[in-house]
Parts: C-alpha cells; structure tokens; sequence
C-alpha cells in the first residue's frame, strides 16, 4: 500500500463564448504553448488556424486505403473470373476485357476501404477510444460537451509555470480557472 | 499565415445597396445550448409518454410474429410455402427488398449530399434520418438472405473458396448488389456512430455514475471534444460525406441494374439507374416525413425540427416525384419509340392487363399527390404533408409492384403466363419487416440522442467565432416536458395575440 499521490495534469480555464475561446487560443499559441487544447460543444469554424494546428493528415490514409480497395476488387475479380475458374456467361469473355463487368465491385470495394480506412485512421489519430483520460477528472469539463468552451493547458508544457500561466489565462478573459490534478496510483 | 483574420477588400461599389435579408433562424424562439442538450437528452431521459408503449408493443409483436414466425415457417417448411414456385418467381420478396433499400437513400442523401452541399437545415433531421436507412437497409437485406431457398448457404455470396471450387460470377448483377448493399450498410454504419459520438459523450457527462453511465460512455469512446479531436474528427466527416453520396447513388443504380441489363421486355431500359435513385430519394424522404412528424410532436422538438424543415422535405418531395412522373412517361414513350412489338406490349399490359388498379395507384400517389406541394400552404400544413407522405409510402411500393410483378406475369413464352398473387407468408413477412423497421425505430427514439445535437448547435449564427455580440441566456434549468409545453403554448398564444392586433 502506498498513499495516493497528486499529479498535476494542468489548468482548464472557462470562456463564455465561441468568439472568447478563438481570441484567447490565438494569444495561448503566441505564448508558446504546445501541450493545450480547446474544448467546446461543437467544432468551431477557424479555431484550426487560431491554434497553429495543421490539416488532417487523414485524406491521404483515406486514399491508399481506398486505393487498395480498388486494387484487392479487381485482384479478386481477375483471379476468380479469368484465372481460377473462367465461364463464360452473359456473352461476356473470360480475359482482361472483362473489366468493365468488375467496375461495380472495384468501385464498391473503393469505398468500403476508404470509409473503414477513414473510421480506424480517425480513431488512431485521435487516440481514441481511452476512457480514462486525466481531464475527466476535473469538475467542470463535462459542460464542455454541453455549452461550455475551455482551454486546457498541460502541465508537461515546456513553457508551463503554476503562477505564470494562471496568470496567462486570467490576462486572455479565463473564469472558473482549476488545477486539474489526477490520483496517481503508484 | 491564416492566424490572423485579415479583412475583405473593400470593393467599389456603385450600384444600388441592396438590403442584405437576414437568414431564418433554424432554432426558434432563440434557444441557447444548454437549452438543446436539455431538450434532446430529455428524449432520453425523462420517462417515455404512455404513447410510445402504445406503439412499441404493437410493433415488436407484429416483427416477433410476422419476421420471427413467419422466417420459422418458411425455413422449416421449405420455400414452397412463400408461393415463388410460379413464374413470377421474385414476387413480393424482391419488391419489399427494393423497397425497402430505397427507403434508406433518404437518409444518406440528407446526411452526406446535403452535407456537401452546405444545407444546414439537415442538422436536425440527418441523425434520425440515418437511424432509419440502417433499419430499412437491415428489413431489406432479410429478403434476399432467404429469397436464396435455403437460408444456409447464404454464405455462398461471398467470395469465399467452397468445396466445390465455384467462385461467383462477378460479371452478374445480383453479386454486385451484395457487394453494394454490404457496402452500403457497413458505411452508413460507420456515418451514422462517427456522427453519434461527440452526442453520446454529452449523454455521458450528464449521467448518474453506475451503469448508465458506463454503457454511455463505451460508446461514447472517451470523447472529450478537444479542438485536436475536432479538428480530424470534422475531416473524417467530410470524407465519409464525400464517399457516401457516390455510395448512394451506386447502391440503388446496382438495384437497377438487376433489371435494366437483363433482356426482360420493360426491364432492359437504360432510364432505370437515374429513374430508381430519383424514387429511392423520393419514397425515403416520404417515410423521413412519415416518422419525424410524429416524433417532433411527441417529444415536443418544434423548436429544433421546423415548419421551413417540414417545407424543404416537401419541396424534395415535389422535385423526386416529378422526375419519378417523368421518368414514368419517358418509359412509355421510348417502348412506343422503339417500336419493338414486345416492348409495347409489356406496357400496355401494365396499363390496362389485370395489373391496372396498380398502375394507376401508382400514378395517383407517387405522381399526382405531392404536386399540392406546389402550394405553400400545403408544404406547412402538417396533415396534407403526412397524407401525402403516406399516399408516396404506399405508392413506391406499388410503383416496385408494377415493376417486377406485371413485367414477370407476362414473359416470352405464353406457358408460362401467370396471374400472380402473394400468399400468406408473403404477406406476413412484409408486414413484419414493418414492424421491425418501426419497433427499431421507436428503441432509437428510446435509446440515442434522435437529433445531431453538436451539428444544431454548430449550425446555430452565434456559434461562428466572428460573431461578437455576447450572449446572455437564461438558464433554462431542468426542461420537463409539461414546463415545455406550457411555454410552447405561451408562445403561440402570444403570436396569435400579435397577428390579430389591427
């Protein structure tokens, strides 16, 4: 047995509207920040660029994903139709110039891949599904999902300081600032 | 760099200033956030109103009844009893699986093409929208997985070595409709969860910890709304959009294709892929009709789902049928054209052989009805619009009727002329997939956030962040559903009281 401890994860401040939280993540990222997020109950148009955070990577997983869908189609066509087992029906030959007749399952398989490509690349980029994250701990987040925006700056930031960065966050028009801390179980 | 927001060029203007109209607001009576969550988790929430019993029961005893017995019978029996043996051997299993696969268009067309095509008004219609193609796509798919015979090898559709070493034959049609309807059910899927997590995540944070909160929260996946998860989250849903609307307009031209590139006279038509997708719109919007209003009611969502809602989904209504009409013309017009004898003669048996009471129905409900949508006042008044969305309900099944059953009770040979009528396991599976489809629906309504919480928001004009004027709501507290009610009334009641003043 050992007494729980206390780790600090950062501080979460409160801002009373979408146009509050865009003003203050443009002079957070001016102070350096890079361990910090904004929360808010919906995607804000333009927050992105306000934060310094780059496109999505995610249309490129999306399109070799895609892409292999398209290639295993016509694989498994080509294979099954001309190689292993050519018929011949509907008039149609049994060699490369049966394309044409794949072309719905290439392009249904297309999009299979891409979309399940997108689902699991979304969930990988996201870090997504972990349920325990250390902000849950905090007494006001969940209004974040509700009409609540916050700024969450963490503790592991290079640039954070326990009096400094309070100080940051009261300067750009922050409320209800906590000290987020989890128990650590060690 | 795109951090700092430079402001437009101001351009010389020299013609007359024209008044900029304000948009309509897309949430009356200015609810502030907390007001939706509190509304559309109340669904969820607060106890369900005696009438969703009332329905629920019904249903899921006529799904338990009609699919469960009914799939019991027949897989007992043997497929004699579904009366496939005749000529006309697609029957209504085929007409019921077209139907029900076009009903879900509606769904990805509201979530995926409007999306693209920045229709805000779909934000709080898209998510019951696609609840409900995952539930038609789901009664389609049971038809086809038994119209096979024996139900066991269904596995043969996949392309999966047998012991026979047969592989399908890709160059069919009925394989491409496994490929696309599979395809089209596993994306709608992933649509329509992806766009359920950041509302479940809200369920979630408003849960007593226990088991509530627990199931909410695996589902939920740990969604904290960050702006680094927003940020992907927001493109994978612009990808899936962007995937989805050629998906839809794929599935039901692959649903075609099972007729059109068969040699069938008033089948092998190059109009049917445009033609089926134009219906396949046009009945599911009916049934978003048939099902939401309803629903707006019940849970008293008139704030969130309004009249301009109701209108946009009649005008929809009125542009499908009209193409549906058109296409209906066009048909007779190119068998004429073609001059080919059997052509004509397959439809003129569909206009005046026995079949003709079905003809016309389908005339009358998918064609003729919802031109009263022509008129403003019958776009908002709610009873034409439910009439109408019935009569198209109805007139789509007729319209897969005419289509596969008087075109297969006359084919080449004049031996294998039949008249056909559906027998009683016909009848009880398609009313069970009915109640399978409503039941499904209902535990929806029970169970998961019915309308896009964040995207009501997110479309709301105080949500832009270049929007400066603060905002002071009050807080609504806890709405019960009488408070509501009572101040829905107040509301009204004051309106009259302005439109009556001299």
């Amino acid at each position: 047995m050992s007494t729980p401890r206390q780790r600090v994860y950062g501080y979460l401040a409160e801002f009373h509207s979408a146009a509050a939280l865009y003003q203050a993540a443009e002079k957070v990222r001016a102070a350096g920040f890079q361990r910090w997020d904004c929360y808010s109950p919906y995607p804000i148009h333009g927050l992105d660029a306000a934060m310094g955070i780059k496109r999505s990577v995610l249309p490129w997983l999306v399109f070799f994903g895609g892409l292999t869908g398209t290639v295993t189609a016509f694989t498994l066509a080509y294979t099954t139709q001309v190689v292993i087992f050519p018929t011949v029906v509907q008039g149609k030959p049994a060699n490369i110039f049966t394309l044409p007749a794949f072309f719905p399952v290439m392009f249904e398989l297309t999009i299979l891949f891409a979309s399940c490509t997108a689902f699991f690349g979304l969930l990988s980029l996201i870090q997504l599904p972990r349920l325990n994250h250390p902000l849950f701990a905090s007494k006001q987040i969940h209004r974040g999902t509700d009409d609540g925006f916050f700024i969450a700056i963490e503790a592991r930031d290079g640039n954070f300081s326990s009096t400094a960065t309070r100080a940051l966050l009261v300067d750009i028009g922050g409320s209800n600032i906590e000290l987020v801390t989890e128990e650590d179980g060690c | 760099m795109a951090s700092t927001t430079q402001p437009a060029p101001e351009a010389p203007h020299t013609g007359p200033k024209l008044p900029v109209l304000e948009r309509e607001s897309l949430v009356l009576n200015e609810r502030s956030y907390h007001w939706i969550t509190e509304r559309v988790c109340g669904v969820i929430e607060n106890p369900q109103p005696p009438l969703w019993w009332w329905l629920f029961i019904p249903c899921a005893l006529i799904a338990v009844i009609g699919v469960g017995g009914g799939l019991f019978y027949l897989v007992s029996t043997g497929v004699g009893v579904w009366g496939n043996t005749n000529r006309v051997m697609w029957g209504w299993p085929i007409v019921n699986f077209v139907f029900w696969i076009g009903i879900g268009h509606a769904g990805t067309l509201i979530s995926a093409i409007l999306y693209l095509t920045r229709q805000n008004w779909r934000t709080s219609i898209n998510r019951a929208a696609e609840a409900m193609t995952i539930f038609a796509v789901m009664c389609a798919g049971l038809f086809p997985a038994f119209h096979i015979g024996r139900v066991w090898m269904a596995w043969f559709l996949a392309p999966v070595p047998n012991a026979n070493g047969i592989w399908q034959n890709f160059k069919s049609p009925l394989l491409w409709d496994v490929f696309a309807v599979s395809t089209y059910f596993t994306v709608s899927l992933i649509f329509w969860f992806l766009g359920m997590v950041p509302d479940l995540g809200t369920i979630r944070d408003r849960c007593q910890p226990g088991l509530r909160k627990i199931i909410y929260g695996v589902l939920a996946l740990g969604w904290r709304g960050g702006n680094r998860q927003w940020s992907h989250y927001e493109m994978a849903y612009l990808l899936l959009a962007g995937l989805a609307t050629p998906l839809v307009i794929s599935v039901h031209s692959v649903v075609s294709f099972d007729f059109a590139t068969s040699v069938v006279p008033g089948w092998h038509t190059t109009i049917f892929p445009p033609y089926f997708v134009a219906g396949a719109i046009f009945g599911g919007f009916a049934m978003v009709l048939t099902i939401m209003v309803p629903a707006r009611f019940v849970y008293g969502l008139q704030d969130l789902i309004t009249i301009k809602h109701i209108d946009n989904m009649a005008k929809i209504i009125l542009l499908t049928g009209t193409i549906v009409g058109y296409a209906y013309l066009m048909e007779l017009s190119v068998a004429f054209y073609s001059g080919s004898a059997y052509e004509m003669d397959a439809f003129k048996f569909r206009i005046a052989g026995p079949y003709w009471w079905a003809y016309v129905a389908m005339l009358v409900c998918n064609v003729i009805a919802p031109q009263v949508f022509w008129w403003r006042a019958c776009r908002e008044n709610l009873w034409v619009v439910m009439i109408v969305a019935m009569f198209v309900n109805v007139g789509m099944w007729l319209e897969r009727f005419v289509i596969i059953v008087t075109t297969l009770a006359r084919s080449w040979l004049p031996g294998d002329w039949k008249t056909y009528s559906p027998t009683h396991v016909d009848v009880m599976l398609f009313l069970g997939t009915l109640g399978l489809f409503f039941s499904l629906f209902l535990l929806f309504l029970r169970f998961l956030p019915c309308i896009n919480i964040v995207e009501v928001k997110w479309a709301k004009r105080e949500s832009d962040p270049h929007h400066t004027a603060r905002l002071e709501y009050p807080d609504p507290g806890v709405v019960t559903e009488p408070a509501y009610q009572r101040e829905l009334a107040q509301i009204s009641n004051l309106k009259s009281q302005i439109t009556t003043l001299p």
